[in-house]
């Protein structure tokens, strides 16, 4: 039997990789796969309470994350391959018409 | 008839509103198309007057128009039929109507010639309005009327500066007598509360007030009647038209003064003093203006001071008590004078040629008689008339009213107007000697255009002539108690009892004489009278054909005798001269020093109050400026200043918001975990 420390913390990791994934990195395709990376990290982390105290709750809803994150993907997507046909890039730093 | 007297002054106003407003179509009708009217109202008078003196007479009321109600006050446009305002309706509207008839002639070819009438019409109106009206108001509207008509008339040619001076004059002159009419009304009303004839005259009034009435409305009486000291303005009138000197300032406007004053004797018996100054001053200024009249060498100027010395006759008359004589002299003046002016009128017209300076002045013309026959003619019963020779229209009202003076106690008022009556004799004849006697010394260019003048001039001066033949013996014999003083009484007042008091020395006169003959005349005193006013008129005549004719070098000697004396009366006593001084300059330099006042401190005023308002704008600018847009614009800057610091979150970076959002839950979850 893993114990629920376990979970959590593949959890924390995972999390904390896709957040450093998204902060660092400057392509955009890499911000989206890091995004999953953080949202299957919830996953673990629903799973692993759901085992835990006998719960399918947390399985729902880890489903229900998988199809949000596969939406997201799709318009995330979409938006990078507009920007693609706008500007032939998908570098983040570079989308700065906002800035002061 | 006499409801339709309404009709009266309606007529001339129908003619001013068609000629004023339509003068440049009617242009040569204008003349005819007045006379028309005037002669129309005369036609109403003819029929109103037959009932008045035909007829049962009496007094009536012809209601018009409520003009003003105003709390206690009323006042009706209504006209009032009495003896009086008959014999003022046949005496306005009959010479008027003659003196229309002879301004078509004078007049013609007058570029103003439908001006003139239409001013003439107007002033018909106004002196209808005077004469019938029945109240105080109604009076002064038709008196402040007439004035306005004089002052446009005199200044008809106003071209001529002298003429506009003399308007100005008039109208000044008047304004001063007008002051003392609407204060004597004031008066009158305060104390009956009413302006109505009728109720004024019943209430009784104590003797200071009723004096003071009285001297308020001879004020009134002084400025429009040409008496001491508002006289001047009348010899400055001549200016105006000839037909306007007859009509106006002869036979009828100026005689509004002692219409008002007999219309007023009511009141005036209430307080004899006002009547002994009435008596007092119309006595000075008939003596007063005949001497002035003595050496004037201007034809109109010797008539116009005869106006003012025969106005003062009248005044006479009205102040000893002798009402009815007043108002018949007045009627046979209108006659005669208004004969004299046209008859010089028609002088100034056949000497059209002669040098504009010339025209007037009697030494430039003479021998005149055979050129004007029906001229001469007219003029020589005119003055035989105005001297006081029986039997024509003066001799007979003049004689009245010294016989009045003298009867009433009033010798000394007596004594002027018989030397009064003496100058008047002397100047008309000596007038008539130096126009139509002797040699002619016209000028040799306009000799050639001497003419007698055209029907519509002669005609009215006939039709003036034979009424100043009968007009005094018909209605004035025998003296003091013929047809005019029977017909006249119901409308005045009878003499006050101080008079018959003042009268004690004539009876005991009369007792002496043993005569007395009741009702008419005055015994042998009164013959005595008669004769010496006729002696006295016919010396005149004498003491003028002696010296203008016998022996025509008499007047430079006597004026050579008398140097300071003849220079006196030819300057008019320096009367305007005094004037001048004492009250226009005066006055002009009250008004220079007021518009210095103006200048300095009220416009100074005005000046400081504006620049202390510029300085003081400009303080509060300097204020709205450092102040007020400083605190706006600090804040403005404030805010810039922290947004300068800020701005540099907005990097733009995706990642870098994120990031902040990041530590932002990170921090929340902590400050939870940790707290």
């Amino acid at each position: 039997m893993i114990p629920l420390t376990h979970f959590l913390a593949l959890g924390a990791i995972l999390f904390l990789i896709g957040a450093a994934g998204v902060l660092m990195r400057r392509n955009a395709i890499m911000i989206l796969l890091s995004i999953e990376l953080m949202l299957n990290s919830v996953n673990v982390t629903f799973v692993g309470f759901a085992r835990q105290w006998a719960d399918l709750t947390g399985q729902v809803f880890a489903i229900f994350i998988i199809a949000v994150a596969a939406c997201e993907a799709a318009v995330g997507l979409a938006i990078l391959i507009s920007l693609n046909r706008d500007r032939q890039m998908v570098n983040v730093d570079e989308i700065n018409l906002l800035k002061w | 008839m006499i409801r339709y007297a309404w009709l009266i002054p309606l007529f001339p106003l129908a003619g001013v509103l068609i000629n004023g407003l339509l003068g440049s179509k009617t242009r040569g009708a204008a003349g005819h198309l007045a006379t028309l009217m005037a002669g129309l109202s005369f036609l109403v008078v003819l029929g109103i007057s037959r009932e008045m003196i035909l007829g049962p007479g009496g007094s009536h009321t012809v209601a018009v128009w409520n003009w003003i109600t105003a709390g206690k006050f009323s006042a009706s446009l209504s006209f009032l039929i009495d003896p009086l305002s008959t014999i003022m309706l046949l005496v306005v509207t009959g010479v008027g109507f003659v003196i229309h008839l002879y301004s078509i002639g004078y007049m013609h070819g007058d570029p103003g010639y439908p001006r003139f009438f239409t001013y003439l019409n107007l002033f018909m109106v106004s002196m209808l309005l005077l004469v019938m009206g029945d109240n105080y108001l109604v009076m002064f509207v038709g008196w402040e009327g007439v004035g306005l008509c004089s002052y446009l008339l005199i200044g008809f040619w106003y071209e001529k500066k002298s003429a506009s001076d003399a308007g100005k004059k008039a109208f000044i002159v008047n304004r001063i007598g007008d002051a003392g009419f609407l204060l004597g009304m004031f008066l009158i009303w305060s104390l009956t509360g009413s302006l109505a004839y009728g109720e004024v005259f019943k209430a009784e009034l104590a003797a200071p007030a009723a004096t003071a009435i009285g001297l308020l409305l001879f004020i009134g009486a002084m400025g429009k009647s040409a008496q001491i000291p508002l006289y001047v303005w009348l010899p400055d009138a001549m200016e105006g038209p000839t037909p306007v000197s007859a009509l106006i300032h002869a036979a009828t406007m100026v005689t509004a003064g002692v219409y008002m004053v007999a219309r007023t004797s009511p009141i005036y018996v209430q307080g004899p003093a006002a009547l002994e100054v009435v008596a007092l001053v119309g006595a000075l200024t008939a003596i007063f203006a005949a001497s002035i009249g003595l050496v004037q060498n201007d034809i109109k100027r010797v008539l116009a001071y005869s106006t003012v010395s025969q106005l003062g006759f009248m005044f006479m008359a009205l102040g000893v008590g002798a009402f009815a004589s007043g108002i018949f002299h007045l009627m046979t003046h209108a006659f005669f004078k208004g004969l004299l002016f046209l008859g010089s009128g028609s002088v100034i017209h056949a000497l059209h040629h002669a040098p504009a300076d010339q025209q007037q002045d009697m030494r430039y013309m003479g021998g005149l008689r055979s050129k004007m026959p029906v001229t001469y003619g007219t003029f020589l019963i005119g003055a035989i008339a105005i001297a006081g020779v029986p039997p024509f229209a003066g001799f007979w009202s003049k004689d009245e009213i010294l016989a009045g003076a003298f009867f009433s106690g009033h010798y000394l008022v007596w004594g002027l107007g018989t030397a009064a009556a003496f100058m008047t004799a002397f100047y008309m004849f000596r007038l008539i000697f130096m126009t139509f006697h002797g040699e002619m010394r016209v000028d040799h260019h306009a000799r050639e255009h001497i003419h007698e003048s055209p029907a519509t001039m002669t005609v009215p001066l006939v039709i003036l002539a034979v009424l100043s033949v009968v007009g005094g013996i018909l209605p004035g014999f025998p003296p003091d108690a013929g047809w005019i003083h029977k017909f006249l009484a119901p409308s005045l007042a009878k003499a006050p009892a101080a008079h018959a008091a003042a009268g004690e020395g004539y009876r005991i006169v009369k007792a002496a004489a043993g005569a007395g003959e009741p009702g008419g005349g005055h015994g042998t005193v009164g013959i005595v009278l008669i004769a010496l006013a006729i002696a006295v008129a016919l010396g005149g005549i004498a003491l003028a054909w002696r010296m203008y004719m016998r022996d025509t070098a008499a007047p430079g000697r006597l004026a050579a005798r008398f140097p300071g004396l003849y220079r006196v009366l030819l300057n008019k006593y320096y009367v305007d001269e005094f004037y001048q001084a004492c009250i226009v300059e005066p006055i002009y330099r009250l008004m220079r020093s007021l518009f210095n006042f103006d200048q300095r401190v009220v416009d100074g005023a005005v000046n400081g109050s504006s620049f202390l308002t510029v300085w003081t704008s400009r303080l509060s600018g300097l204020f709205d400026l450092r102040t007020v847009d400083g605190a706006v614009n600090g804040t403005a800057s404030v805010l810039a200043f922290f947004a300068q610091l800020l701005k540099f979150i907005q990097s733009g970076m995706v990642q870098n918001y994120l990031f902040m959002m990041l530590l932002g839950v990170f921090l929340m979850v902590s400050a939870y975990l940790f707290r």
